[in-house]
C-alpha cells in the first residue's frame, strides 16, 4: 500500500502525507464542499494545537449551517491556510487543492490505515 | 465533518415506501420535489426540501430577492374557524383585534397560553366573512395547537354561540416570493381564465378568493377557489396561495410554467430561513417559545391597541403590565429579543451573548436563537435575546462562537428592508 496515497475519513475530511511521511496535509472532500453550499467563512485551526484524531480542529460555516473539521489523524497542527481567511470560498472552487485547511504533524503514521482510500470513499458516498 | 441535516435522508434497507421516509408525511408536491431535484430533509413531520439541486443556498436567497422564488409550504396548518363563537373565541385566545380586521385582511398573531401569556405559537389570522377565519400555523406545533385548540373551543364562553373548526389537511399552499412575483401571478391567472382579477389592487395583508376557470374540466371540485393572500415569510412581495387537493399539483405546475426557469425557481427551507430571518421574522421553537410573550419576543405590534385598556385576552394582565411603563405599575421584561450583528464567524443557535461593558467581563446576558450570514448584507446576522436595557440598538455585545468571542452590536430589525406592496401614501385601497 502506498503511504502517500490521499485517504479519506466518513466525516468528508482528506489527509495527504508528505514524502517523508511526518507530516499531512488536511482539507475537505469535493464532495463535502459540494454539500455545504457557498463557504462565507472558515474557522482555522490554532497553531501548536495537539490534537487527536476525530477532534474537531476548526468549522466551515455557509449560509445554511456550520460544520466542524475533524482532524483524521493525531498530532501538532502546524500551518493553517491563511488564504482561506480572505478567501473562504476557495474551499467550493478547490476543496482538495488550494482549498486545503491545515498542515498537522502526525504523532502515528499508522492512524491512516483506519481511513478508506479514494475508490472507497466514492464507493461511500455514492450510497 | 458532520454534513447532517445537508444531505438526502440516507435511504433505508427496506425497500417498501411506506417505510422507507421514516414515518415522515409528504405534501401534496413530494414528486414535484423529487423530479426537480429537492434535497428532501425531516420538517416539522414532513419531509420537505431543504434547496434544488439547480442553486445553492446562498444563490436560492439572491434569486428571490432580486426574481421570484416558489416554495412549498403546505407542510404548515390550514385552520377554518366558523359560527358567531368563533371571533370571541380569537379575543381570548389571541391579543387581536378581530373587530378591526375586516373581512379579506391578514394580521400576524399568535395563541397565548391562559395566565402566562407565553407563545403556544405564531400565527395569521385572515377573515373570510363576518363569522368566517382562516388561520395558518406551524407545522412543527400541530400537535400541541390541535389539542390546545380542542380544549379551549371546549372550556370557552358558550354564550357566544357556537364554533365549527376544521383543519385543511389535505389542501395545498404555496408560497410565490420576490419582486416578479405579481407579474407571474397575473399571468398565471389570465392563463387559466381569470380576467377580472387586478393584482394591484390586492396589498400587502389582503386576500382574495380565485375560481380558475382552466382548471374547471380537470378538476372534480370544480367551483372551489383557491385563495391569493398578498403576504410572505421573506420581507418581498409576494403571496401565498391556498390550493384546493385536486387542484394543488396543476396549478403549482402551471405557476412554474408560467414564471420559466429565467424568473421562477423553487426554492426550499434552507432559503426560507435566511431570507425570514434577514426580514427580522421569527421561527417559533428557534426564536419563540411558550415561555416567551409577545411584549418580550418584540412583538408587541401584534397586541391590538383596542385590546390594551380592556385585555380579555389570555396573559392580558402579564402581557398589559409588561406594556405600562415601570412608573405606571409596569413591569420591564426581563430579555428581549433583539437583532444582532456579529463581526468575524457567524453566531448560531445557541451561541451566548456576553456583556462587554459589564465589570464582570464574562456575564452571560443571553442567548442566540437565529444566525448566519446574510447572503444580502455580507454580514453575519442573528436574533437573540438578552436583559433590558441592553436591547438598546447601538449597545455593543460580545458573541462567544467556539469559545471566541466576537464583537456584535444591537441593530434595529429587519436587518433588510422590506418591500411589501403597499398603497402609496395618501391614496387608500379600495
Amino acid at each position: 500500500m502506498n503511504v502517500h496515497e490521499k485517504k479519506y475519513t466518513e466525516e468528508h475530511e482528506w489527509i495527504e502525507l508528505s514524502e517523508d511521511g511526518k507530516t499531512g496535509t488536511i482539507g475537505v472532500s469535493v464532495y463535502a464542499a459540494k454539500s455545504l453550499g457557498d463557504v462565507v467563512f472558515v474557522e482555522l485551526p490554532a497553531l501548536d494545537a495537539e490534537v487527536t484524531a476525530g477532534d474537531s480542529m476548526g468549522a466551515v460555516e455557509s449560509v445554511k449551517s456550520a460544520s466542524d473539521i475533524l482532524t483524521p489523524v493525531s498530532g501538532k497542527i502546524i500551518e493553517a491556510n491563511n488564504v482561506l481567511e480572505e478567501k473562504p470560498g476557495t474551499i467550493n472552487k478547490s476543496p482538495e487543492g488550494e482549498g486545503w485547511i491545515a498542515r498537522i504533524q502526525v504523532k502515528d503514521g499508522g492512524e491512516l490505515e483506519n481511513l478508506m482510500s479514494m475508490d472507497e470513499y466514492a464507493k461511500f458516498t455514492a450510497e | 465533518m458532520k454534513l447532517a441535516g445537508l444531505l438526502p435522508q440516507r435511504r433505508q434497507a427496506s425497500s417498501d415506501a411506506s417505510t422507507s421516509n421514516g414515518g415522515l408525511k409528504y405534501t401534496a408536491l413530494h414528486e414535484v420535489h423529487v423530479s426537480s431535484g429537492g434535497k428532501m430533509v425531516p420538517f416539522g413531520g414532513y419531509s420537505m426540501p431543504v434547496q434544488y439541486s439547480d442553486l445553492s443556498v446562498g444563490d436560492s436567497h439572491k434569486w428571490t430577492r432580486e426574481k421570484a422564488s416558489l416554495f412549498d409550504v403546505g407542510h404548515m396548518v390550514q385552520h377554518r374557524l366558523c359560527g358567531p363563537g368563533a371571533a370571541p373565541l380569537l379575543e381570548k385566545i389571541t391579543p387581536s383585534s378581530t373587530a378591526s380586521l375586516q373581512t379579506n385582511h391578514s394580521t400576524l398573531s399568535c395563541f397565548l397560553h391562559p395566565l402566562t401569556g407565553g407563545i403556544v405559537d405564531d400565527t395569521v389570522i385572515t377573515r373570510l366573512g363576518p363569522e368566517l377565519f382562516y388561520l395558518v400555523t406551524n407545522a412543527a406545533c400541530k400537535a400541541n395547537d390541535i389539542a390546545y385548540l380542542e380544549e379551549q373551543i371546549e372550556f370557552r364562553d358558550t354564550s357566544h354561540g357556537a364554533v365549527e373548526w376544521e383543519v385543511l389537511n389535505d389542501w395545498g399552499l404555496v408560497a410565490l416570493q420576490g419582486p416578479l412575483s405579481a407579474v407571474i401571478l397575473q399571468r398565471a391567472l389570465v392563463t387559466a381564465g381569470v380576467e377580472d382579477v387586478d393584482l394591484k389592487a390586492l396589498y400587502f395583508g389582503q386576500c382574495k378568493h380565485v375560481t380558475l376557470n382552466l382548471f374547471r374540466k380537470q378538476s372534480s371540485e370544480p367551483d372551489t377557489p383557491i385563495l391569493i393572500s398578498r403576504a410572505g415569510y421573506t420581507g418581498e412581495d409576494g403571496f401565498e396561495i391556498s390550493i384546493p387537493p385536486a387542484l394543488t399539483i396543476a396549478f403549482t405546475t402551471h405557476l412554474l410554467e408560467c414564471g420559466g426557469r429565467e424568473r421562477l425557481r423553487l426554492a426550499g427551507l434552507g432559503a426560507r430561513d435566511s431570507l425570514r430571518l434577514e426580514a427580522g421574522m421569527c421561527l417559533y421553537g428557534h426564536d419563540l417559545d411558550d415561555k416567551t410573550t409577545p411584549v418580550e419576543a418584540g412583538l408587541s405590534w401584534i397586541v391590538h391597541k383596542d385590546r390594551r385598556a380592556s385585555g380579555g385576552f389570555h396573559g392580558g394582565e402579564t402581557i398589559l403590565r409588561q406594556l405600562r411603563p415601570v412608573n405606571d405599575g409596569g413591569s420591564a421584561p426581563k430579555h428581549r429579543r433583539v437583532g444582532l450583528i456579529v463581526e468575524g464567524a457567524p453566531a448560531r443557535e445557541g451561541a451566548e451573548i456576553v456583556n462587554p461593558a459589564s465589570p464582570n467581563s464574562a456575564e452571560v446576558v443571553g442567548r442566540v436563537t437565529s444566525g448566519c450570514p446574510s447572503p444580502t448584507l455580507g454580514k453575519n446576522i442573528a436574533m437573540g435575546y438578552v436583559k433590558p436595557p441592553l436591547h438598546r440598538a447601538g449597545t455593543p455585545m460580545e458573541v462567544l462562537v467556539r469559545g471566541k468571542r466576537r464583537k456584535a452590536e444591537v441593530v434595529q430589525m429587519p436587518f433588510v428592508k422590506s418591500r411589501y406592496w403597499k398603497p402609496a401614501t395618501g391614496t387608500s385601497p379600495s
